[in-house]
């Protein structure tokens, strides 16, 4: 599903220039549950951002799902964000002026959906994070986990080929977090891929596999047995 | 442009975001608003300016004898000047002088009117034809004294509407009835009106043939004064010399003619009121020129304020203009959103200040009579443009921030601030 070839990112501050990422190399397969860790400024971010299409690579190759993804303009990265992935952030990004249904309906007006169709849509992604009842509240209305449910609606409800997921349960406290990630694994039960930046050891290991990234370069790729956040809750 | 559901998203979200869109409406709205009031006073005050000015033809001369201060030719000074049917002859046909209509009063002394054996007090003047036009009379009913008349030396009067209201009230029309002046009777064949009523009395005379008036009242062949109107040239320039040109001749024709010394300026008075329309007109083309000034100002005042606002609104929507993005919205699509609904809410909030000043106009305009300010009053067409420009500004103003915004990184748009 993801592939990544000898991948460098650095970033040009005046003269200096922060080398992030030194040549990294993996590939994700469809059905994976991913853990990305590192400590504070290893790169976890950047590399999410690179494969989320938000920002660009300096040299390697990236392909998803089979599309070479190189030299896009913004108008084509914006076509296959909506087309191939679903963002999860840790701030939640709700547009606060929209209630819930309408937050969880937007990409799929980008993908040109009916009215109606979108609204049916919506409410069904909406019972699936178990907030039906919530459909009319304003994000300022609902609580942080809540929120993020919002947000995890939102991603599918576009139907990606992969979620990316950035610090998501960083804002919440450890047992909506659980919660969270229960969903999280709901959700790739159901066959979903989805790749998830963490520094939490806990959250990490309720994947199936954890990248270690360390100084811009993959220290650790393993696969590990997955703690089941349902055991939580 | 007109797709549905893009529509819908719109109003969604200028629903969703009242103060917002009450503020730009409310600054678009004003903004039009005060400009078609200041617009329309300034048109007002043109109209105030013109009308003060309308009631005697713009472009005459009056010409009237006083008595020589200077001797001359040996005459002494202190010699009272007449003039003379011969003059005026003289004016009209041999005199190369460039003007279209000439008029002459003569004035009865010590005449007596009467109606029905009452005495009633109105001036009796003598004159010719072409006062009417001078005097920037009108007919209300019958006619004027005509050249035949004047032939005649028929015994007709022309009086004016408010002699009838106030001597003829019980009569339906005053036509054909007699007016007893010093013993002879003077059928009334007319009544006038001035343009601009009656403001200096002037309502109160009773015209009736020069050449009878003479004949009748011993007059002689002698004259009280000549009026003089010009032909109107293309431009004001142009008119105030012609007539400067026209008052040399006139005065240099009677000066010689009546053995005047050129220096003596008090022999017979020319007043020109050229001089005092030539500031008039140049006035009310100053106020013109002000109230565009300011309205010039206060569009730009709104341009700014409206790109002020679009620069505001994008800046807040950065966030969102990010989220979506990230959600798959194209830069081009996010700024088009953006345009549409700015220029839909300066538009209705535009047309809205547009009808309200207008029809603030409409109501109160015509009962608007302060001096100088007459019928406040604006060119439709005129306050359509500005609002037009108004809107096409603020929208060239909102697409540089917008398209900014649309094309900034999704992650920069993101980014915890
Ligand atoms: N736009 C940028 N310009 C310059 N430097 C940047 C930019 N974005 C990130 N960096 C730098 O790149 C390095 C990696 O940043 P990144 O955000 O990927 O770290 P991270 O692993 O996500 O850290 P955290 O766990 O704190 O979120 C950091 O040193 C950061 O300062
Ligand atoms: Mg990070």
């Amino acid at each position: 599903m993801i592939e990544i070839k000898d991948l460098h990112k650095s970033y040009k501050m005046g003269s200096n220039s922060l080398h992030v990422l030194k040549g990294l190399n993996f590939s994700i397969g469809e059905g994976e549950l991913v853990a990305i860790m590192g400590s504070s400024g290893s790169g976890k971010s950047t590399l999410l951002n690179i494969l989320g299409m938000l920002d660009e690579a300096d040299s390697g190759e990236y392909t998803l799902d089979g599309v070479p993804i190189k030299n896009l303009n913004e108008t084509k990265a914006a076509q296959y964000r909506n087309k191939f992935l679903g963002f999860i952030f840790q701030s939640f990004n709700l547009i606060n002026y929209k209630n819930a249904a309408e937050n969880v309906a937007l990409p799929l007006y980008y993908q040109k959906v009916p009215r109606k169709e979108r609204q049916e849509k919506a409410l069904k992604y909406l019972d699936q994070v178990g907030l039906k009842e919530w459909a009319h509240h304003l994000p300022s209305e609902l609580s942080g986990g809540q929120k993020q449910r919002v947000a995890i609606a939102r991603a599918m409800a576009a139907e990606p080929k992969v979620l990316l997921a950035d610090e998501l349960t960083g804002a919440l406290d450890s047992k909506t977090s659980y919660e969270i990630m229960d969903l999280i694994q709901t959700i790739n039960d159901q066959g979903n891929t989805i790749l998830v930046v963490t520094h939490e050891e806990d959250i990490a290991h309720m994947c199936k596999r954890i990248v270690h990234l360390k100084d811009g370069i993959i220290e650790k790729d393993e696969k590990v047995k997955q703690v089941r956040a349902s055991a939580y809750v | 442009m007109f797709d549905l559901e893009r529509w819908q998203e719109i109003f969604d979200t200028i629903r969703k975001n009242k103060l917002r869109t009450f503020l730009t409406g409310l600054s678009v709205a004003s903004g039009i608003f005060i400009l078609v009031i200041l617009l329309g006073f300034g048109q007002g005050m043109q109209n105030g300016i013109e009308k003060e000015f309308k009631t005697d033809a713009a472009t005459s001369i009056w010409v009237w004898p006083g008595r020589t201060t200077i001797a001359h030719n040996g005459l002494n000074p202190g010699r009272r000047v007449q003039l003379r049917n011969e003059n005026l002859d003289y004016i009209n046909n041999t005199l190369d002088a460039d003007f279209d209509k000439v008029s002459t009063f003569y004035f009865p002394r010590d005449i007596q009117v009467l109606y029905k054996n009452d005495l009633i007090v109105y001036q009796v003047i003598g004159t010719t034809d072409d006062v009417q036009v001078i005097e920037n009379q009108y007919i209300v009913e019958g006619r004027f004294i005509n050249e035949r008349d004047l032939a005649e030396n028929a015994k007709v009067a022309v009086i004016s509407s408010k002699i009838k209201k106030e001597v003829f009230k019980d009569l339906d029309s005053p036509l054909g009835e007699y007016l007893t002046i010093s013993g002879a009777g003077f059928r009334i064949v007319g009544v006038y009106s001035e343009v601009s009523g009656d403001d200096e009395g002037e309502e109160e005379r009773i015209w009736i043939p020069l050449t009878t008036a003479q004949l009748a009242f011993n007059g002689g062949d002698r004259i009280n004064n000549l009026t003089f109107m010009l032909p109107e040239k293309t431009n004001l320039g142009q008119t105030v010399a012609s007539s400067l040109a026209f008052e040399d001749e006139i005065r240099g024709y009677l000066y010689k003619a009546h053995g005047i010394a050129p220096e003596d300026e008090r022999a017979i008075h020319i007043w020109n009121p050229i001089e005092e329309a030539k500031r008039y007109y140049s006035l009310t083309g100053n106020i013109k020129f002000f109230f565009w000034f300011v309205g010039v100002c206060t569009i730009i005042a709104g341009v700014v304020g409206v790109s002020n606002i679009m620069l505001i609104v994008v800046k807040e929507r950065t966030r969102e203009i990010g989220i979506r993005k990230a959600l798959g919205a194209k830069p081009w699509f996010i700024v088009s959103m953006i345009l549409q609904e700015s220029i839909f809410v300066t538009a209705i909030s535009g047309f809205t200040g547009l009808i309200l000043s207008m029809g603030l106009l409409e109501i109160i305009g015509p009962n608007v009579e302060i001096d100088y300010v007459v019928n406040p009053s604006v060119n439709f067409n005129v306050a359509f443009t500005t609002v037009i420009v108004l809107i096409s500004a603020g929208t060239l103003a909102g697409f540089f921030p917008a398209w900014r915004a649309a094309n900034i990184q999704v992650i920069n748009a993101l980014r915890d601030e």
